[in-house]
């Protein structure tokens, strides 16, 4: 009897076909549909230029979370209608907190998790899957706030678009590096620059349909949530479409690797499964956590110590900072933290990765233990700036750190180890919070008020930096035995 | 003889991307950025006021 095969369904790629979700699924679950990693190799005469913007397509849709915030207000008011007035069956703040939070910690999760699948499967079905997520989460969040259902929103735009966040940032990284070998900081700075502007985006967006779509739902939010969903879904197919992965062996012209510049920059190779292994991941785990912790250290703090500290009184009538000044101060601070991302990583590609974080602490903790005194000094101008600037290497630690992953473990799985460093991430998302309203919460019950209440903060965030620095220092060149070797590797296998 | 380490994925046709197509793709993800950007910018000027 002759033997039947299961043969899978062509998958077309033309594009309406491939905004029709359910069959997305069945093309990811065909071994050898177009999404495969074999089928996004470039060819020759490809402009490698494509890539960041494919990349782009990707960080600037899950960019948007950072955004959330901006539904917090709407949400708490489905039933009453009225923001300041709040029903006693409305969605209280503490409720809506956990969504964003939920959304973090499942990025990092999801990016360790996933990321080995994302090296074996490659970009293009690893940015499906995200888009698919991201773009899941909104619509079943708008289910939730439809019928006022916050275990669905946890679900929905929490846990299945946390795990779209996961999947989607780790996902072209690896990509940018092997194409830009000679320029990595540039690259995945570029990259991770669009997840900065994401909220940029997406929170003009949000409150501009949340206008829109007011008569037609309570606070307009489901309606947003569903077209956002539709947006993003749409935006992110076209990295989908765009992304290529490099053949093998394939240099750019002219490019000769440089090994000599640094001895922590390695020609050879480490996997996921061993680089955990190595105290080089833990040191930058420590790195990451220190650095995000302490830069939302300010985020957390920014608007309300502006306002309390430059105040009408302490300024003088009429010249103290208001409500909506402290949102541009914000605003301001988005900008820093966005142009940073970019700045430094690809500054760090001239100045080298371990002298570059050197800078983000060195000097982090010098303008970290100087705000407390341009605070209490009423120096509004310095204070702007030296927020602006630990802002900007706040940015540049997110962005740096996938160059400098590539400089100690190779190329071969550094998405795979980057997803698992990102778990530094959702640590320092949960402890920065809790940390500085702690702090701050005790200066208060002490009776400082104003600025005085924000300084242990700023002190404390200095010391947390101290921790970060000597990590840096202590980080030195993988130790060969940790080297991946084919042979030895395909021994086992065998 | 086949030397590729896996015959029955196709070499890789050329795939030649044109000037035009690379600034039509940076275009598609630079306006939006310049958007944000610029509605940020604009909410950040309330600051100097």
């Amino acid at each position: 009897m002759q033997e039947t095969h299961l043969q899978p369904l062509p998958c077309p790629s033309s594009l309406p076909f491939t905004y029709f979700p359910p069959l997305f699924y069945y093309c990811m679950a065909t071994s050898t549909s177009w999404l495969d990693r074999s089928r996004t190799i470039a060819g020759p005469g490809f402009n490698r230029w494509l890539i960041p913007p494919a990349a782009l397509a990707i960080h600037l849709a899950i960019g948007q979370a950072y955004a959330f915030s901006v539904f917090k207000k709407p949400m708490g008011a489905l039933i009453s209608g009225d923001v300041n007035a709040p029903a006693p069956s409305d969605w209280t703040p503490g409720q809506l907190a956990v969504i964003f939070s939920i959304a973090i910690v499942l990025l990092g999760l999801s990016a360790a998790v996933f990321g080995k699948w994302l090296e074996r499967v490659g970009p293009r079905k690893a940015m499906l899957a995200s888009a698919l997520c991201f773009s899941g989460g909104f619509f079943i969040s708008a289910l939730g706030v439809s019928i006022h259902n916050i275990w669905l929103v946890y679900f929905g735009y929490g846990f299945v678009g946390g795990i779209g966040l996961g999947i989607g940032y780790i996902s072209p990284v690896s990509t940018l590096i092997k194409w830009f070998p000679d320029r990595p900081g540039v690259a995945t700075g570029m990259a991770i620059m669009g997840f900065g502007g994401g909220a940029m985006i997406g929170s003009p967006l949000a409150v501009a349909l949340m206008a829109y779509f007011k008569d037609s739902a309570p606070m307009g939010v489901a309606p947003t949530m569903l077209t956002m969903g539709a947006i993003y879904l749409v935006f992110m197919m076209f990295g989908v479409f765009t992304i290529r992965v490099p053949a093998e062996g394939w240099k750019p012209e002219g490019y000769v690797p440089n090994t000599q510049h640094s001895t922590l920059i390695t020609a050879a190779n480490v996997d996921a499964d061993t680089a955990i292994k190595t105290p080089q991941f833990w040191l930058l785990w420590v790195v990451l956590v220190t650095n995000v912790t302490a830069g939302i250290g300010v985020l957390e703090t920014a608007s309300p110590l502006i306002q309390e500290t430059f105040s009408d009184v302490s300024m003088g009538e009429g010249l103290g900072v208001t409500a909506a000044a402290a949102a541009g101060f914000v605003g301001l601070l988005s900008l820093f933290n966005l142009l940073g991302r970019f700045f430094w990583s690809s500054a760090s590609d001239k100045l080298g990765r371990k002298p570059t974080y050197m800078i983000y602490f060195g000097l982090g903790i010098v303008l970290y233990a100087l705000v407390p005194t341009l605070a209490a000094n009423h120096s509004l101008a310095l204070f702007v700036i030296v927020c602006c600037v630990i802002l900007s290497m706040y940015g540049g630690g997110f962005a740096t750190i996938p160059a400098y992953l590539r400089d100690l473990f190779g190329t071969m799985q550094v998405g795979a180890i980057h997803g698992r460093l990102l778990t530094a991430w959702s640590t320092a998302g949960i402890l920065g919070p809790l940390i500085v309203n702690y702090l701050h919460q005790s200066q208060k019950d002490k009776g400082l008020t104003g600025a005085e209440a924000y300084q242990t903060v700023f002190y404390v965030m200095a010391g947390v930096l101290v921790v970060g620095l000597i990590a840096n220092m202590l980080v030195k060149a993988v130790n060969e035995k940790y080297h991946y070797k084919e042979a030895a590797a395909k021994k086992v296998a065998a | 003889m086949d030397n590729r380490i896996n015959p029955t994925v196709p070499e890789p046709a050329a795939t030649p991307s044109s000037g035009l197509q690379t600034a039509l793709a940076w275009l598609y993800v630079g306006v939006p950025l310049l958007w944000g950007v610029s509605q940020t910018f604009i909410k950040a000027l309330d600051l100097f006021k």
